[in-house]
């Protein structure tokens, strides 16, 4: 009975959690995938599987925020799979490789520390700063109102590439 | 602000738009896989106490009939006499 009941308190707290923090985070996760916004299965499953985890130890939480627990599972989650979303799918940050989307969008969208960023994903702070500024420089050379062409994802590749190569 | 800075508020920019709405069962759907999944590591923490609990009172046992502790008396007497 009292189970119950704490069950379906956490249950309460946990949704209006997600009312808040579901759209930012949904939107992270599209851009991490590459998807565009509003067809973004991927995103969706990836956004799901980090909020369970953050649901399964939310009485862990403790006065820690749990918009940087979900956050961090999400990078987590993106992380590991990250060669699933490797191919670009129309989405804004469909060009890059996964890695400088996860460092673009811990830093930028959601405005982590560098120290942060480095030392969740185990990478020297001077590499963190290095791929930011690679992927900012490839994102403002291409026009940014143009939509990317889905047929042609070889040509986005091949530029990713060699931006990637020259970094 | 320096042109770096001013670059990165651009890209912040272009990060931020056009949201998507968001689904309506995802907290749903996210509380039934996180519930499913806190079940399943309680029932394994649960399976692997259990397992502990009968290795300790399993070697209680045997180490109470056994009594590996006390030396056992050599088998062969010591041959005097010759």
């Amino acid at each position: 009975m009292r189970q119950a009941r704490q069950d379906s308190r956490r249950a309460r707290d946990f949704e209006a959690f997600v009312a808040g923090a579901g759209g930012r985070l949904l939107h992270a996760a599209t851009l991490l995938t590459g998807e565009r916004p509003g067809a973004a299965p991927a995103a969706e499953r990836l956004l799901t599987a980090a909020l369970a985890r953050t649901y399964a130890s939310w009485d862990r939480l403790r006065g820690e925020d749990p918009y940087a627990c979900a956050r961090q599972e999400l990078a987590a989650a993106f992380a590991h799979g990250a060669w699933r979303h490797r191919a670009p799918r129309g989405g804004l940050l469909g060009g890059l490789p996964p890695r400088e989307r996860l460092v673009l969008v811990l830093r930028l969208y959601e405005g982590v520390a560098e120290e942060q960023v480095a030392a969740a994903l185990g990478l020297p702070v001077e590499r963190v700063r290095a791929l930011c500024v690679g992927a900012c420089a490839t994102l403002r050379s291409r026009p940014p109102t143009a939509a990317p062409v889905r047929r042609s994802p070889s040509r986005t590749g091949t530029a990713a590439g060699t931006r990637a190569g020259a970094a | 602000m320096s042109a770096p800075d001013r670059k990165q508020a651009e890209v912040r920019r272009m990060l931020e738009r056009d949201p998507a709405p968001v689904p309506t069962d995802l907290a749903a759907r996210a509380v039934a896989a996180g519930a499913r999944r806190s079940r399943r590591r309680h029932a394994l923490r649960a399976v692997l106490w259990v397992l502990l609990c009968v290795a300790v009172v399993v070697f209680a046992v045997w180490a109470l009939s056994v009594e590996p502790w006390v030396a056992r008396p050599d088998r062969t007497s010591p041959s005097y006499g010759w």
